[in-house]
């Protein structure tokens, strides 16, 4: 039975605007638990809500990247459930009447691209955090539990797909590459480690060619790309195995556990939620004017898109370097700026996607956090192109440079490691190294190539490596002839 | 005359020619509370001290020749269902029975501005939602002309302060009568601005779409004076109106001669008492023996009101009153509890009254899933109507007229047993706050020593025309009586 895979995310994205949704407070991180509050955001009785105006051109930038429509008028509406991490037991947010609305994202996975339909955008506020007291800092067996109210009120943007995607990867590639849209932006840190963006998915498996949906799952606590993946991967197989036995999904809720690698069913004691919407009667209905919407658009950013097609066409690099860049905003960033000190386009490119991706990922360092800087590449790349130090030892260099912040030029200096270019000294090395090693010469004029590597290879031995290999091969093949 | 008895705008003379200090003012209202109170019962907490140093501070600053609110040194009484710093309030509910505000609504605090002298906070139906004051966790407020009677509701015991000069002045709310009602009841003077003109911040919300702060006085000028103080834009409302404000005591004028005023025919039939009829119908000749146009208007959505507002006004509650779960503030349970949804449900069960947790089930039920379009959705489209029948009589009128309340104040504990009995008393009113028009009530007569109460409505933002037509009228008519009370 060949099962095809449906998947659908439902996107919040917690925005970096000064102030909370509803109020003045403002919108911090780490901050003493309750210290960025006021009784609006508290939801003390007599408060009354007042819509922050960046948080909603901020989602109509949202849907503008996502190729949505602006409604003419959006309306917020009430949620209303009991849950003591939601001061006034209803969350302020948007039903029938959503911001934005139908939009796209290309996504390329495994070699193709895809359209990927956007449902909607909206606008929420967040609610508080609880921290369970207890063994396991989960909510079962806890002491008691404490609520901080510094996140209740952060604007919170819902981005809703179409059931469109169809594979896990797919997904993985469709949450970075909305990320790279959002950071694009500049209204979100976009973090799932840090919570500012988070992801449930809906799966569901259903024969090809068949156009009615599957039974589907929701499944939640996704905290990384990495776990996206493996969590749709797991629960795809989970219900291709049941499938294929015969027996029925159940809709559910599903708890992705990162520890054990499984998703677990969070049925309990779930009622059917009837949050019994109704238009927030403290709060007017938002019109968005076609010029300022129009006004917004053109003065979007640049998005990813547009970034790779521009960095592809402008320093004419591969298109699949380019969409790396451009999907990975600071990446990107650190190129421009490099070229623009005087680098060559294609070796900053290269390096930046080979070694400095490589280190980065190693040490699990984000680029702008490093100590490692556009200058400190302009320096090194520099370096290289004067013949100062070689490609194996610009890859030490760099390690250096990297961990320790000093420039590449001040590296070389110290050490000394200058490329050793002096013809002269060079050829009394090689003529040397001729002499101690007939056998090899012989291997070489018998027509065996690879022994003029094993002289070249004593030649680096002799200088601590810090002969150019490429005097080094010219010379001794002058010398051998 | 003592100082109690005095309007406002007559002590404010007094006042500013230093023939009374706003101390002895206090304290003769004081005075008076101490007399009546123990038979009124028309407050939950008093604020005497506070009220006393404010007075005091109020002298100070008149004596070195500093410029004063326009309230300064007047006693104002302030319904206890809005944000008042560090001064508990209630709701008149056990739920919030511990609750200080850590701050203070727009309407406070722009009274305070001016410079009332805040006597206490009065009683209420419990979170506003009734028509009698009985329904308080704190027990009933009687009315001053007969106490074995209800002040009205919800704001009856702002009503019966202002009625019994427990105060000078008052400050109630209304969603769907609870100023005018009880100002009827009371036989003093209660305006319902139009909704969106004063501030909602800070008032302790029952239903969002319906609710106004307005005043209650012993008359027409200390209405409008008042409302000067706290009409106005509020950034922290975001259902506030801008508007240009105007001087609303410019609009007590005697002349009403070509004012068109239409008497609402839905609203004189069936289910109206005689008496109050015939008070009706003798205030509409006088308008007319002034020079006003008498004509009839019909609203004939009127009769589907009611039910509409029952639908509409609970389903907000529900919303609005879900905040008090005892997470926060207010009162928790202190039985054991098994959960979180035991603690909520235990906490709730106990903090709420029998009133408060019906309109809590209706309007739950109203917003359901598969009864919503059928319910709320439905109230609300009849509201629509509701406020096109009135906009259609206000193309041939300029204001139009009906009873306050269909009878004058009725016995304590005899509409209790049937609510939908109680409802009924709002049937006049309602209509006013699903239009969001300002509405009036003033006093036009007693029946067995009960006073009546005249409603004039206005059209949209005409505070003017409603003050003009309620003064011309006010002084033409001279209620002069006062309820039996003290040693007087």
């Amino acid at each position: 039975m060949a099962l095809e895979t449906v998947i659908g995310l439902e996107i919040h994205v917690e925005l970096n605007t000064n102030s909370k949704m509803f109020c003045g407070c403002p919108v911090t991180f780490g901050e003493p638990p309750n210290t960025a509050v006021c009784p609006v955001c508290l939801g003390h009785p007599g408060v009354l809500p007042v819509v922050n105006k960046r948080a909603v051109e901020s989602a109509a930038m949202i849907g503008l990247s996502l190729n949505c429509t602006v409604a003419p008028l959006n309306q917020f509406a009430r949620k209303n459930y009991f849950y003591p991490d939601m001061p006034k037991d209803y969350q302020i947010s948007q039903y029938d009447l959503p911001i934005c609305g139908k939009g796209y994202v290309d996504v390329g996975a495994g070699g193709a691209t895809r359209r990927i339909g956007i449902t909607r955008v909206h606008m929420e506020e967040d609610t508080g955090k609880l921290i369970h007291k207890g063994q396991s800092g989960r909510i079962h067996g806890a002491d008691y539990s404490v609520v901080d109210f510094n996140r209740a009120g952060v604007p919170l943007m819902e981005i809703v797909s179409e059931p469109d995607i169809r594979s896990p990867e797919e997904a993985r590639a469709f949450m970075v590459k909305l990320r790279s849209i959002i950071l694009a932006l500049g209204i979100s840190d976009c973090n799932m480690e840090e919570g500012s963006l988070r992801c449930d998915a809906n799966v569901s498996l259903r024969e090809f060619g068949e156009e009615k949906l599957g039974v589907k799952t929701e499944v939640k606590n996704m905290n990384s790309f990495r776990a996206l993946r493996k969590a749709l991967e797991y629960e795809v197989a989970r219900q291709t195995k049941l499938i294929e036995s015969g027996e029925r999904i159940i809709q559910e809720t599903r708890h992705w556990d990162d520890a054990g690698n499984i998703t677990t069913s969070l049925r309990s004691k779930e009622e059917a939620h009837d949050y019994r919407y109704f238009p927030d009667p403290d709060l007017v209905n938002i019109l968005m004017d076609a010029d300022e919407v129009a006004k917004l658009k053109v003065a979007l950013p640049e998005l990813p898109d547009a970034r790779a097609e521009r960095l592809a066409r402008d320093f004419n690099l591969e298109a699949g370097d380019a969409k790396v860049l451009a999907l990975n905003k600071p990446l990107g960033d650190f190129f421009e700026e490099t070229v623009a000190g005087g680098a060559d386009a294609l070796r900053a490119a290269n390096w930046l996607l080979h070694e400095v991706s490589a280190t980065l990922n190693q040490t699990d360092t984000e680029i702008d956090d490093s100590a490692f800087t556009p200058r400190h590449l302009i320096d090194l790349l520099k370096l290289l192109d004067k013949g100062t130090i070689s490609g194996k030892m610009a890859k030490e260099i760099f390690k250096e440079s990297f961990e320790t912040g000093k420039l590449p030029s001040v590296i070389v200096e110290d050490s000394g490691h200058v490329q050793i270019t002096d013809e002269d000294a060079l050829t009394k090395i090689i003529d040397q190294v001729i002499a101690e090693n007939p056998k090899a010469v012989e291997d070489w004029r018998g027509g065996q190539e690879r022994a003029v590597g094993f002289l070249v290879g004593n030649v680096m031995r002799l200088t601590q490596g810090k002969a150019s290999p490429d005097l080094v091969n010219k010379i001794l093949k002058e010398r051998l002839s | 005359m003592e100082f109690f008895e005095y309007t406002a705008h007559e002590l404010q003379k007094l006042l500013k020619a230093k023939e009374v200090s706003a101390v002895d003012v206090a304290k003769s209202v004081y005075d008076r509370i101490s007399e009546v109170e123990p038979d009124v019962h028309a407050y939950v907490t008093l604020t005497e001290n506070m009220a006393l140093a404010e007075a005091a501070s109020i002298d100070k600053k008149r004596a070195a020749g500093e410029t004063l609110g326009p309230l300064a040194g007047i006693p104002v009484a302030v319904k206890d269902n809005m944000a008042t710093k560090g001064v508990l309030t209630t709701c008149s509910s056990r739920i919030l029975s511990n609750h200080y505000p850590v701050y203070n609504g727009t309407v406070v605090q722009k009274l305070y501005d001016a410079g009332i002298v805040m006597t206490g906070k009065t009683n209420l139906d419990e979170f506003a939602m009734g028509s009698s004051t009985e329904t308080s966790y704190f027990g009933t407020t009687r009315n001053p002309w007969n106490i074995e009677t209800v002040p009205g509701g919800s704001s009856g015991g702002s009503a019966a302060a202002v009625a019994a000069d427990e105060a000078i002045m008052g400050i109630g709310s209304d969603t769907g009568g609870s100023i005018r009602q009880p100002a009827a009841l009371c036989g003093v003077v209660g305006l319902k601005p139009t909704y969106g003109l004063v501030s909602r911040y800070g008032l302790f919300a029952f239903a969002s779409s319906l609710d106004q702060i307005g005043p209650i006085t012993k008359d027409v000028t200390d209405c409008a004076i008042m409302l000067n103080v706290i009409a106005g834009h509020d950034n922290r409302d975001s259902t506030s109106v801008k508007v240009d404000i105007p001087d609303y005591t410019k609009s007590l004028k005697k002349d009403i001669k070509g004012l068109k005023v239409g008497v609402i025919k839905e609203l004189m039939g069936e289910g109206i008492d005689p008496a109050v009829k015939e008070a009706i119908t003798k205030a509409v000749e006088l308008m007319a023996s002034l020079g006003a146009e008498i004509s009839e208007v019909t609203l004939p959505n009127a009769e589907h009101a009611l039910s509409a507002y029952y639908l509409i006004a609970p389903a907000e509650a529900s919303s609005n009153l879900a905040r008090y779960d005892g997470v926060r503030y207010g009162h928790r349970t202190e039985r054991d509890v098994e959960d979180m949804l035991d603690m909520y449900m235990k906490t709730r069960a106990e903090g709420f009254g029998a009133e408060v947790k019906r309109r809590i089930m209706l309007g739950t039920y109203a917003l359901s899933a598969g009864y919503y379009d059928a319910y709320y959705g439905q109230a609300q489209k009849v509201r629509t109507l509701i406020i096109s029948d009135f906009a259609n009589a206000f193309e041939s009128v300029d204001v139009v007229i009906s009873p306050t309340s269909p009878t004058v104040a009725f016995k304590i504990g005899e509409k209790t047993e049937n609510p939908l009995q109680m409802y009924l008393s709002d049937v006049c009113t309602i209509p006013v706050n699903l239009a969001g028009l300002p509405g009036i009530s003033l006093p036009c007569g007693l029946s067995g020593g009960l006073p009546i109460g005249l409603q004039i409505i206005g059209k949209p933002f005409d505070e003017s025309s409603l003050l003009t037509a309620s003064y011309a009228f006010e002084q033409a008519f001279e209620f002069k009586d006062k309820p039996n009370m003290g040693s007087d």
